[in-house]
């Protein structure tokens, strides 16, 4: 019981960054913008946050500095696919590949220093709850963070008006262009929000899972994300769903090297990767409700016509 | 009198590079009003309502509303000051119910509270007889049923100048006959009507006045109950066009195609299935399709020429059964396409005209061993052009500069030279100018007359009813019986269109 408890609760802390960046990359592609520079943001968010956590000694200002990085990046990406309506493919994957240089670059004098990171904070009375207690209300900030923010994404997505616009814009923005809805901005603000998501969960890595800074440290997090929000089928609660299992896969086989299970470690690393692809595969059947919740426009570049 | 005036244009220019779309328009829409804009395609009229609309700034002129100057930066603008547009193409989100489209185009405060707007929408459409259920998905609605979305919105909206850009192409008449009726209250109430139209009989009966446009100008106002339909097509085409084409009776011969209970199931929840269509058609007639578009014509189209596999059913083909075979099969043993798209599906937009006719004329001598014979080419090519009066520079032009009039020409002429024995043209004159419709009418009934079979897939009743021997309608995958057109009455046609035909009556074909 015991191990159990503590094999879920690591469970949710392995699938919390993946969470964030997928939540940023779900409203970022709702509007129909794709954009596969996860990686590069998360990698800048992280190293960024680092290194302002390291030199303030301030948790909350490594944290802001994340964000703003994800941000800063995610509107050089907008600039390029949204004003200047260039392919989103291209202009992701350089997203992607800048990041990954450029972190490596500017984090090279860091790696090797540790800090203290984000410290598991129960909330009172219903950490008590036997198991759930110690799951889902005995651990870090950021993880209560991804909470809200999962249930607020879910929320402004079908239930607000912002929501409403955001969806119009991802199906048709000519449509939405004639109805008078301003697709350019939405698309920025969209963007700009994944940004600030990828740059939270990168900061997530360096500042609480593993409180230090190695290159390329986010290992493929943020394409796995891509894939999650395409398997969740843009369903907030799908990529919950996604994220967690992506987690408890990738605890399961450290789990498994501890029970002294003898297969190759490439092969058990590969696991948390094939085990949500085929899920969320699984999950996506009905044709219908997949239909409703595509963005119709992703990755398609518009241009008002004038 | 300018107290009345609420849409007042004075020289309109807007040029796009290599075209004045617009050169100098005059247009007055009164208070009240049941205004058309008459012209053919490219005369300029999608281009003066987008400058209304705001969606394009014109290069000179002065618009004035309610007798105020005014420019207008946008479409939000627009609708701020009162002007509601329904296009041609719906600007409707398929993934959103009714209330939440509506809402899109309100202000905030306005579509908060969500229960007193599907209220508001329950009554406007109920009032203009239009009924309407806020919560269902515009998905699951009829083509009908989406328009009266946007033009519900546009009422609720408040709008005193309603633009409606060919509004009835994608009805059945009886629909058409509920629009009148919805756009005559409107009228009485003070609202005006900018009706875009190139139907003149819709334009005679229920229009005021009328505004002709061709290429780019003013060629008349008339008021059109009180003269006559060639008199506006004049107006509309000039002086050389012919307006009319010269139809013989056929003389059907023996049976040649028998389709019996096709059916396939379509994965794409939003598409059409087909549902037991069965038909016949004989050498040397005409058999028409009706339909509102999206109720299997496209389905029917790739079905018979092998893009889709049917499920069930048979499809005997000059004695011979081909529901397997492959499209380049099927094209070898005599039956020829022509699919609605032109650029894209029909013919491949950058791809020169000889190019174009290397992709389904091949099998005319045109290859040998697998080596493209390009003088062969380029006279099949030349040929199709002369014979076919193709506007262009050439068989090098490419598919995609040509006008959709010439571009349509070539694409039936490429088929009808290489002698098919079954014709199936899918909406061969849409958006096509009236010239070209009359060359390509005058085509298909060459074709006739020379022993092919041809169905005709079209939502034109008119060219139907002009060309046709026997027609029919489809609706949500299911085909009407086939009726002699010269017995068969607008009114049953409408009936058919809106799906109401007994299935059994539909399985057995009409002899």
């Amino acid at each position: 019981m015991e191990m159990l408890t503590n094999i879920l609760a690591a469970t949710v802390v392995a699938g919390t960054p993946l969470l964030l960046v997928a939540l940023g990359e779900l409203i970022c592609e709702r509007s129909g913008i794709l954009n596969l520079g996860q990686e590069g943001m998360m990698l800048m968010g992280a190293v960024a946050g680092f290194i302002a956590a390291l030199s303030s000694g301030s948790l909350l200002v490594g944290l802001i500095a994340a964000i703003a990085t994800g941000v800063a990046m995610s509107l050089f990406f907008g600039f390029m696919a949204i004003t200047l309506a260039a392919n989103q493919y291209a202009a992701g994957l350089a997203l992607t590949i800048f990041g990954t240089g450029l972190s490596a670059f500017v984090g090279s004098g860091f790696v090797g220093n540790s800090i203290e990171g984000f410290t598991r904070v129960a909330i009172p009375v219903l950490s008590d709850i036997p198991v759930i207690g110690r799951v889902l209300f005995d651990q870090d900030p950021l993880v209560y963070v991804s909470f809200i923010a999962c249930a607020g994404v879910a929320f402004f997505i079908s239930r607000t008006r912002g929501g409403l616009i955001l969806r119009a814009v991802g199906e048709d923005p000519d449509a939405a262009n004639a109805n008078g809805l301003k697709v350019q901005a939405v698309r920025y603000m969209a963007v700009a929000f994944g940004g600030g998501m990828a740059g939270l969960a990168g900061a997530y890595l360096s500042l609480a899972y593993t409180p230090m800074w190695t290159e390329n440290m986010t290992a493929g997090r943020g394409w796995i994300a891509l894939a999650l929000v395409v398997f969740a089928t843009w369903r907030p609660g799908r990529l919950l769903l996604g994220a967690y299992l992506f987690g408890a896969a990738s605890i399961l086989h450290l789990v498994l090297q501890g029970l002294g299970w003898n297969s190759p470690t490439e092969l058990l690393a590969m696991l948390p990767y094939v085990v949500t692809i085929l899920m969320l595969v699984l999950l996506s059947w009905d044709p219908a409700r997949t239909r409703l919740n595509t963005p119709l426009s992703l990755g398609q570049p518009y241009r008002p016509s004038h | 009198m300018s107290a009345t005036q609420r849409l007042k244009l004075e020289n309109i220019v807007k040029e796009y590079p290599g075209c004045r779309a617009n050169d100098g328009i005059d247009l007055i829409v009164e208070a009240g009003e049941i205004h058309a804009l008459l012209g053919e395609n490219g005369a300029g009229k999608s281009t003066l309502m987008k400058v209304i609309y705001g969606l394009v700034q014109p290069d000179e002129g002065q618009m004035f509303w309610n007798g105020k100057p005014v420019q207008v930066a946008n479409p939000a603008e627009a609708r701020g000051m009162g002007i509601g547009m329904v296009f041609q193409h719906f600007s409707l989100f398929e993934t959103l119910t009714v209330a939440e489209n509506i809402a899109l185009g309100l202000p905030a405060y306005e579509a908060r509270d969500r229960a007193k707007l599907e209220e508001r929408i329950r009554e406007v459409s109920a009032h203009y007889g239009m009924a309407l259920d806020p919560r269902r998905y515009v998905s699951t609605l009829s083509v009908g049923e989406r328009q009266r979305v946007e033009i519900v919105r546009c009422l609720i909206q408040e709008s005193t100048l309603l633009i409606l850009d060919e509004p009835t192409s994608v009805l059945t008449p009886q629909e058409v006959t509920t629009l009148f009726a919805t756009l005559r209250k409107l009228s009485a109430e003070g609202c005006s009507i900018l009706f875009i139209s190139h139907k003149l009989e819709e334009v005679r009966a229920l229009c005021d006045n009328a505004t002709v446009l061709r290429h780019g100008r003013v060629s008349g106002d008339c008021r059109p109950a009180e003269i006559s339909a060639t008199d506006i097509a004049r107006l509309m085409v000039g002086e050389d066009t012919p307006i009319s084409t010269r139809v013989t009776s056929a003389q059907p011969g023996e049976l040649l195609l028998e389709a019996k209970n096709l059916s396939w199931r379509c994965d794409d929840p939003f598409g059409t299935s087909l549902n037991k269509v069965s038909f016949n058609l004989r050498r040397g007639e005409i058999v028409g399709i009706a339909g509102v578009a999206g109720n299997g014509q496209d389905e029917l189209l790739k079905a018979l020429s092998g893009e889709v596999r049917v499920d069930a059913g048979s499809l005997e083909f000059d004695g011979r059964r081909i529901e397997t075979l492959t499209p380049d099969q099927r094209r070898g043993s005599g039956v020829a396409i022509v699919p609605e798209e032109r650029l894209g599906r029909g013919a491949v937009p950058g791809m020169t005209l000889a190019d174009n006719a290397l992709l389904t004329a091949s099998g005319q001598g045109l290859v040998q061993k697998g080596m493209i014979r390009f003088g062969r080419v380029r006279e099949f090519c030349r040929n199709v052009i002369d014979r076919f009066d193709v506007r262009c520079n050439g068989e090098t032009s490419t598919a995609g500069s040509l006008s959709g009039g010439n571009l349509q020409k070539y694409i039936i002429g490429r088929e009808a030279l290489q002698n098919p024995k079954l014709l199936v043209a899918s909406h061969p004159t849409w958006g096509v100018d009236v010239g070209s419709a009359v060359a390509i009418h005058e085509a298909l009934i060459r074709l006739r007359d020379e022993g092919a079979a041809i169905l005709l897939i079209s939502e034109d009743l008119d060219e139907l009813y002009q060309l046709c021997n026997r027609m029919g309608a489809l609706c949500g995958g299911r085909l009407s019986p086939l009726a002699e057109a010269s017995d068969l009455s607008i009114e049953q046609l409408g009936q058919w269109m809106a799906g109401e035909f007994g299935s059994e009556e539909a399985s057995h074909v009409a002899a």
